[in-house]
């Protein structure tokens, strides 16, 4: 469990540090290029991730009771009580501690992430490249799939995945990986775009064309020449797409499709409880993992749209361009790549 | 919930996925290029039907989901027998897309109606919610979205920026919680949830041939006590759901005005000695506003997914709530009759939205 939380998902392009140094590392890069606003809003965001991770890893220890936890010492916890010493947030409407429960839902929350970005990034990179590399027949089949797919609203996608995955009713770890499936068919679709359009540029530059000359069988151009200069993109899309599966996890849950209160805490569910708490006034029990969900996602967006405005030289804070910065692609594994103002004209491309 | 990166997409209208009309270019004018739009139709709902298809029959039959624990293994395998569903997949598949073809959606297994009847009697609940949730997200949406452009990183633009990602950060069915907690119980100003009192709806059962969209029922009863608290219900939904929407539209009109403010014609202007207001309002913000159409066709989808959510949180009864409903009963065959008909809609309203695209801005048809 702890050791999957130690990839936060901005980390994702595998650059060599030994070979860059790490001020050429993403998200670092960045943060040295920006200024003034849009500095604050990456620092903000960044502390807000930082936060988040630092909650799921060290959960056991600053939760003060366990996620499905009814009882002590002294007795039942009593439902719906409100914030006490004992009780920092109050209990729920099914008698759990609140604060508990929004502590462990963090680690709920970025295991989701994390199975779903590895699994989306797996299947969509693979499907890209193979599509934008041999085109075809096959290229417009799985175009035509993936615009089906992402055209269609995500979260019923993900309840229909959810339903053949778990028939809805699910256990810890098959109801996260439920979660994270339905979740990597949604991304799919974006990654494969992504990946398609920047395979479909750079196989027809002249350093692929030599490697061909030379002899260089099809996986080796693939990995080795397309690959690696076609992920530019992808740190901004793995933030988006971190907070979009923390949304669709909590709409699942909020439906019912989620992870059941005794195998995991996970605040869509804890909404879906409190649903009927609000009506007779009681705040403490959906106030608390709603903010919880907020937070998580401001943070892991205001460091995607961050990486997005400073990737695009329209958006970069003026002050920026005098600091001499302003014509370098950022997030480049391979160096600036043709040359063109945007850092960002594949994903333009490609996402409607 | 696909808002932060489908803005990305801003200045692209949307050809880029079509491969058949990429083979176009340069022939044709705007009657090809409608064609080919709708043509594409036909495989997106074919992809997504079948697709719902096989994924929701790969987890067994449909009445053993809903009735599994209730029946005998007897029963149960005499109600499978009689339903069809013992046949093989594949004729239960062609069969399913001669009947979808037909505009035979199914009928719901728990209370034995056509989907195509769910639809319409639900279909105008969700239609008048989105229509309203719309309206909150231009109004809020495109005014902040031109300030924040004016004004550029000084602080309205980063209170505004913050609050668009606000806008999209929370879950639509947290803003309702909070709103419901602020102004229904904690204020007591507006109603907790449904469509209108329950007065009200039996004031609307006596029209004749209701339209199913309450504003309208209720202005042609021309009760102006019904209008208001059908208005009343409206507010909190409208908001929460418009809210999400205004996040997207508000950074769509910022990034694009910033964007229009650099090109050449509003130098051009700038240089023949034209006021910076009317730079600004005349030349960069008009043609900053075409790509929101664009967008809206996203909207759509976007609508639909958030829709479901708000409608439960505020038992609003539309589609969404209905789904709902229907995903408790494990009733799938309802399930996939109203996702296959949403996929449908989806698919028209996305080639609505490029036709008028294509109408409004030529570069969008090559």
């Amino acid at each position: 469990m702890a050791t999957s939380v130690t990839v936060p998902p901005e980390d994702a392009p595998r650059t060599d540090p030994s070979r860059r140094g790490w001020r050429r590392l993403p998200v670092v890069h960045q943060l040295r290029q920006s200024v003034g606003l849009q500095r604050g809003m990456l620092v903000a965001g960044l502390l807000l991730t930082a936060l988040f991770l630092l909650t799921a890893l060290f959960a056991p220890l600053l939760a003060p009771y366990g996620h499905a936890q009814l009882r002590d010492a002294d007795g039942p916890f009593g439902a719906q009580q409100p914030p006490s010493a004992e009780h920092w947030l109050g209990t729920t409407v099914g008698g759990y501690d609140v604060f508990s429960r929004v502590i462990h839902g963090s680690r709920t929350a970025i295991l989701v992430i994390v199975v779903a970005i590895v699994l989306s990034l797996f299947a969509g990179v693979l499907l890209g490249l193979v599509s934008g590399y041999f085109g075809g027949w096959l290229d417009r089949v799985l175009v035509v799939v993936c615009d089906a797919v992402y055209a269609f609203p995500s979260l019923l996608l993900a309840i229909v995945m959810a339903i053949v995955i778990s028939g809805g009713q699910s256990s810890l770890f098959g109801g996260i990986l439920a979660a994270a499936i339905s979740i990597t068919v949604v991304f799919i679709p974006q990654y494969f775009r992504v990946v398609r359009a920047e395979t479909v540029r750079i196989k027809n530059e002249a350093y692929v064309e030599s490697a061909r000359v030379i002899g260089a069988g099809h996986w080796r151009i693939m990995t080795r020449h397309v690959l690696r200069n076609a992920t530019r993109t992808l740190p901004l899309i793995l933030t988006l797409n971190a907070s979009e599966a923390i949304l669709t996890l909590a709409g699942l849950g909020f439906l019912g499709f989620g992870i059941e209160p005794t195998a995991a805490a996970e605040w869509g569910y804890d909404l879906n409880a409190a649903l009927s708490d609000v009506t007779s006034g009681i705040w403490w029990t959906s106030i608390f993992p709603g903010l919880a969900i907020v937070l998580v996602v401001l943070g892991l967006t205001l460091v995607g749209e961050s990486l997005n405005d400073l990737a695009d030289p329209r958006l970069r804070s003026r002050r920026a361009v005098t600091a001499g910065e302003a014509a370098e692609t950022p997030v480049v594994p391979g160096g600036v790549l043709d040359g063109g103002p945007g850092g960002l004209d594949g994903i333009e491309e490609t996402h409607r | 919930m696909t808002t932060a990166v489908t803005e990305l997409a801003a200045g692209d209208p949307a050809q880029e996925d079509a491969p058949a009309a990429r083979s176009r270019r340069g022939g044709g004018g705007l009657g090809s290029y409608l064609l080919v739009r709708f043509l594409l139709i036909i495989p997106t709902v074919f992809i997504l039907v079948t697709t719902v298809f096989f994924l929701m029959r790969s987890t067994g039959d449909p009445i053993t989901a809903a009735l599994g624990g209730r029946l005998t293994a007897e029963e149960l395998a005499q109600r499978v027998s009689e339903a069809g569903y013992d046949r093989p997949l594949f004729v239960q598949y062609l069969e399913y897309l001669g009947n979808v073809i037909t505009g035979d959606f199914g009928t719901t297994l728990s209370d034995r109606r056509p989907v195509t009847e769910v639809l319409t009697t639900f279909g105008a609940a969700t239609l008048e919610l989105a229509v309203y949730a719309l309206i909150v997200a231009f109004v809020v949406g495109i005014p902040f979205g031109r300030l924040a452009a004016y004004a550029r990183d000084r602080w309205p633009d980063a209170f505004l920026r913050v609050f668009a990602i606000l806008c999209y950060a929370t879950p639509v069915f947290f803003t309702g919680l909070v709103l419901k907690l602020v102004f229904a119980s904690g204020l007591g100003w507006l109603p907790v949830a449904g469509r209108a009192s329950t007065r009200a709806e039996i004031e609307l059962q006596f029209l004749d041939d209701p339209t199913g969209i309450y504003l309208v029922d209720a202005l042609r009863l021309g009760d102006s006590e019904v209008v208001l608290d059908v208005l009343e219900h409206a507010v909190l939904p409208a908001l929460a759901l418009g809210l999400l929407t205004a996040g997207v539209f508000l950074r769509l009109v910022r990034t694009n005005v910033i964007g229009t403010l650099g090109t050449g014609y509003v130098e051009a202007a700038r240089s023949r000695g034209v006021a910076e207001r009317r730079l600004l309002r005349k030349h960069a913000y008009r043609p900053a506003l075409i790509p929101i159409i664009t967008v809206i066709g996203l909207q759509v989808a976007l609508l639909m997914g958030g829709a479901v959510l708000t409608e439960t949180t505020f038992e609003w009864k539309g589609l969404g709530f209905q789904l709902a409903q229907y995903l408790q009963a494990r009733d799938f065959v309802a399930v996939q009759g109203i996702v296959a008909l949403l996929a449908v809609i989806v698919a028209v309203t996305n080639f609505v939205v490029d036709v008028i695209a294509a109408l409004i801005d030529p570069r969008v048809r090559y």
